[in-house]
């Protein structure tokens, strides 16, 4: 220690040392440079690159566009209600992939008919891939209650399973931001968006259901599962966000199912006696026409349900489902 | 194969199947998730939870007998668990090893010698047993909050898990959260970081089942020690010594945690595992003063009556407690649970939290529901939490009691609280915006929430008529907000005729009203017209809320929620009762 207070600097060392510290001012002002921000934070941040949900729709066929079938074999009634718009392979195609959207938002078991019946996911399921040759068919869902839970308790997950799917559990980053153009609501909000970056086709398929808020939940409210973020503010303006998300969401095929209607103290039911026997199901590439058929079941007329006009107006179908010439069927 | 190779296996072994069944604690019927695994099995071999709901409840509760087990063993062999089963023995063993590694064998000596403080987890022992012992001042069982297994069980299961788990979602798909989890973390870690100053210091100085264990290990039948008097008396012996006990002079047998790296130092193998005392002396009482003996007694004694002075068990309770289904009453409860946080690794919606402070000491890290926090409330149809609590401090109630229905049917759903709505902050009734998420997602039928119609005329909603047709109203003013009255929600009402029809559509002048409807009597220029908005106002039927929150969870007034959970009314208790019985 003493040794080297009593040592002079000598040359060598001062220019090591000089050279050192050469670097470090430079290394230090480089950083300064590199990172100078002369702005400070803006005031909230935009979303970066806005995702644009893809249309999954099919060609349009006259007088093909939806089926209504009587039945209580849901199996069976869905077959048919298919095969009456050209079969499954009109819409799915050989090594095509589907994303099957049930209803799945309560964690509540299927007999009261809160969710999508796990017998009628397993036969679309089963129909993508036997008879249309699908290469893959997700179930996917971003419930209210646990999701996990939720395709537990409703028997979608089972069912799916056994079929052959593939359950999407929504995560995190699952999550992008979209902004529906000429939409009020639907603005830079995160929407459940993963799952459909990797699919050719999708098929709704939802129960008929009251829902207190806005009359009825069918088809095109079961969108509202691709919303993410704190969407529950949205019953603010219910009708709105209904036909907002039938103008962002275009699908291949929905199903709506009133085998058995919940008639009161939805969308959660919770009681047997909430439900009724109605033995209807309905297929169809227009979902406003299907909803507007389905709050018939409901004994509500479309002029009791806004969102359907609504939706009607921006062009995400017709109300007008006669219009549509449904093909009648029944089966036992 | 030498003997601490062989302890190396068996605590690799026990610490493995300990993190296994933590990662198991998922509900689900796969290899790796809940199905039959017995995840209670490290807290069921704990005497200490065995002993402390004796002394609290004065039965044994049957799955811990598994404790009878370990306690049989330990007096015939010493406190093998302590080095060869307990997971967080493993933990300090193997921090205390990384840390003085490269420590000479002098320093090591040093560092493993007895000291006079190890007869501080006597202490602690003794306060924790003697808090739970008299009913009479009010017995509560707090010995979960150093007890090894609780503690070692909740630092994985709260903390480490849920952060290892973030990155690849085995566990959950969405995360866990707990709220204090800060705490059991800090505690966790000081613990473990600890050995850098004395290896194994949690072991030595603090942990009350090792007190225990070196109480009741006096009779054991074999027991470490030198089979003869003389040597060189190199100390190796003490160099990697475990417990502190110091095998070389007179040995104390009740800090020798079995670690057996005595026998493996000894280089002339004086140091057996042997039937007979040690031939260089040994002591087999735990070396606490008598003193000391009295005082912690006297402050076990004093701590539960002077813990309970904050009244929390009587007027004063918290209200934000909300106790998981199958809750026992308050009192009961705090004699049962040991804070090892089973229920709240279990629980699906992670909805169940480690208690703070708010409700009273005895809280911490109790199971408490906040709504605020995972998936939502505690779901309808899910009975977990009692079906993994150790000791029965959730009893492991069947769906059928949660829901009061079948052979329940006369008793009635459990009662978790009741909801009470905050009016002034709730959009329907404060601020005229239609909102009844509460009400949509209340999972009780008939619903516990229900609506009341009502029409409020909106702030400057009153206009002139210019002229109307069937379906359309022009209005002298031209001042209306465009479009804004076209959601479905607002409504077009006549004063004279007192007649409401649904608005469609509406210009800056003008509002349009349903299609297919008409107005019954065309409201004549000059008359007045409202705009009203049609609200549903939630209201809750005290007597259906089972107190779930999952109202509170889904309710959109995201700060302070406008409908909150509150514990009263809750079924386990007969003092917190808000309705008569009809």
């Amino acid at each position: 220690m003493n040794e080297q207070i009593d040592k002079e600097l000598d040359r060598r060392e001062f220019l090591a040392r000089a050279g050192k510290a050469g670097i470090s001012i430079a290394a230090a002002g480089i950083a300064s440079y590199l990172l100078y921000d002369s702005t400070g934070p803006a005031a909230s941040i935009e979303a970066q690159d806005p995702v644009t949900l893809p249309d999954f729709s099919v060609p349009q066929i006259p007088a093909q566009t939806m089926s209504v079938v009587k039945g209580y074999d849901r199996a069976k009634t869905v077959d048919k209600a298919i095969e009456l718009l050209g079969g499954i392979e009109r819409f799915v195609k050989l090594g095509e992939t589907v994303a099957i959207k049930p209803n799945v938002a309560f964690a509540s078991p299927p007999m009261l008919g809160a969710t999508t019946r796990p017998e009628l996911v397993a036969e679309v399921v089963r129909l993508c891939y036997s008879r249309a040759g699908a290469k893959q068919v997700y179930v996917t869902d971003n419930p209210i209650n646990d999701p996990a839970s939720c395709f537990a308790l409703s028997g979608i997950g089972k069912a799916a399973g056994q079929a052959g799917a593939k359950v999407i559990l929504p995560k995190d980053n699952f999550f992008k931001y979209t902004t529906l153009t000429g939409g009020k609501l639907i603005r830079n909000w995160p929407i459940f968006y993963e799952p459909f970056t990797k699919i050719d086709k999708l098929i709704g398929i939802a129960p008929v259901k009251h829902h207190h808020r806005s009359g009825a939940s069918m088809t095109m409210k079961n969108w509202y599962g691709l919303l993410g973020g704190r969407r529950n503010i949205f019953h603010q303006d219910i009708n709105t966000i209904i036909a907002e998300l039938a103008m962002m969401v275009k699908p291949t095929l929905v199903i709506l199912d009133g085998t058995q209607v919940m008639m009161t103290n939805g969308p959660t039911g919770g009681s047997i006696s909430d439900l009724r026997r109605v033995d209807t199901l309905i297929a169809s590439c227009d979902m406003v026409a299907a909803d507007s058929y389905g709050c018939g079941l409901l004994g509500l007329k479309v002029t009791d349900l806004p969102y359907l006009t609504k939706a009607h107006e921006a062009g995400a179908g017709t109300t007008d489902f006669q219009s549509l010439k449904p093909i009648l069927a029944t089966v036992s | 194969m030498r003997i601490v190779q062989t302890r190396r296996i068996s605590q690799v072994f026990f610490f493995t199947l300990f993190v296994w069944f933590c990662i198991v604690s998922t509900i689900g019927d796969k290899l790796w998730q809940l199905r039959g695994w017995p995840v209670n099995w490290f807290l069921q071999l704990d005497p200490l939870v065995a002993i402390g709901t004796i002394l609290t409840t004065h039965k044994l509760y049957w799955p811990l007998l598994w404790a009878l087990v370990v306690i049989c063993a330990t007096i015939i062999l010493g406190r093998f668990f302590c080095s060869w089963v307990c997971p967080f023995g493993s933990i300090h063993h193997f921090a205390g090893f990384l840390g003085n590694r490269k420590k000479k064998a002098a320093e090591k000596i040093q560092l493993n010698k007895y000291r006079k403080a190890q007869c501080v987890k006597y202490f602690v022992l003794i306060v924790f047993l003697f808090m739970a012992a008299f009913p009479s001042v009010g017995a509560t069982l707090q010995a979960g909050l150093l007890d090894p297994i609780p503690l070692v069980t909740r630092s994985f299961n709260l903390v480490l898990l849920p952060i290892a788990d973030s990155s690849v979602n085995v566990t959950s798909v969405a995360g866990r959260f707990y709220e204090s989890a800060w705490l059991i973390f800090a505690i966790f870690l000081t613990a473990v970081l600890l050995n850098l100053v004395i290896p194994r210091f949690y072991c030595r100085f603090i942990c009350p089942l090792g007190a225990f264990f070196g109480v009741i290990d006096r009779f054991a039948l074999w027991r470490i020690g030198k089979s003869q008097n003389e040597c060189v008396n190199c100390r190796l012996c003490e160099k990697s010594c475990e417990g502190g006990c110091q095998p070389a002079g007179n040995m104390r047998v009740s800090e020798c945690v079995l670690c057996f790296n005595c026998l493996d130092d000894c280089k002339h193998e004086l140091v057996s595992y042997q039937t007979r005392p040690s031939l260089a002396g040994e002591e087999t009482d735990p070396d606490i003063s008598r003193r000391g003996f009295v005082l912690s007694l006297a402050s076990g004694i004093l701590a539960v009556p002077a813990v309970r002075l904050g009244n929390k068990l009587g007027s004063n309770w918290y209200h934000r407690v909300i106790r998981p289904p199958g809750a026992l009453g308050e009192e009961q409860f705090l004699q049962r649970c040991i804070k090892c946080g089973q229920c709240m690794r279990v629980c699906p919606t992670n909805v169940i939290q480690p208690g703070g402070i708010d409700g009273g000491l005895e809280n911490l890290w109790t199971p408490v529901l906040n709504n605020r926090i995972g998936s939502s409330g505690c779901q309808l149809n899910c009975v977990a939490c009692g079906q993994v609590c150790p000791t029965s401090a959730l009893r492991p109630i069947k769906l059928s009691e949660k829901l009061g229905i079948g052979e329940f049917a006369d008793r009635g759903p459990i009662k978790l609280g009741t909801a009470f709505l905050d009016r002034p902050r709730c959009l329907p009734w404060a601020m005229d915006k239609p909102c009844i998420v509460c009400e949509e997602n209340c999972p009780v039928s008939p619903k516990a929430i229900y609506t009341q119609e009502c029409f409020n005329t909106v702030r400057d909603g009153i206009f002139t008529v210019k002229k109307a047709t069937n379906d359309t109203v022009e209005t002298v003013e031209d001042n209306l907000p465009l479009d804004k009255f076209a959601t479905g929600d607002y409504y077009c009402f006549i004063e004279e005729g007192d007649e409401r029809t649904k608005i469609v559509g509406n210009t800056e002048n003008s509002i349009e009203i349903s299609p297919g409807r008409q107005f019954e009597k065309i409201p004549a220029a000059g008359s007045k017209i409202q705009i009203q908005v049609r609200l549903q106002r939630p209201h809750i039927d005290i007597e259906k809320c089972i107190g779930c929150g999952v109202c509170e969870h889904e309710c959109p007034v995201s700060g302070r929620k406008a409908v909150r959970v509150s514990a009263e009314g809750e079924t386990r208790s007969t003092d917190r009762t808000l309705l008569l019985k009809g």
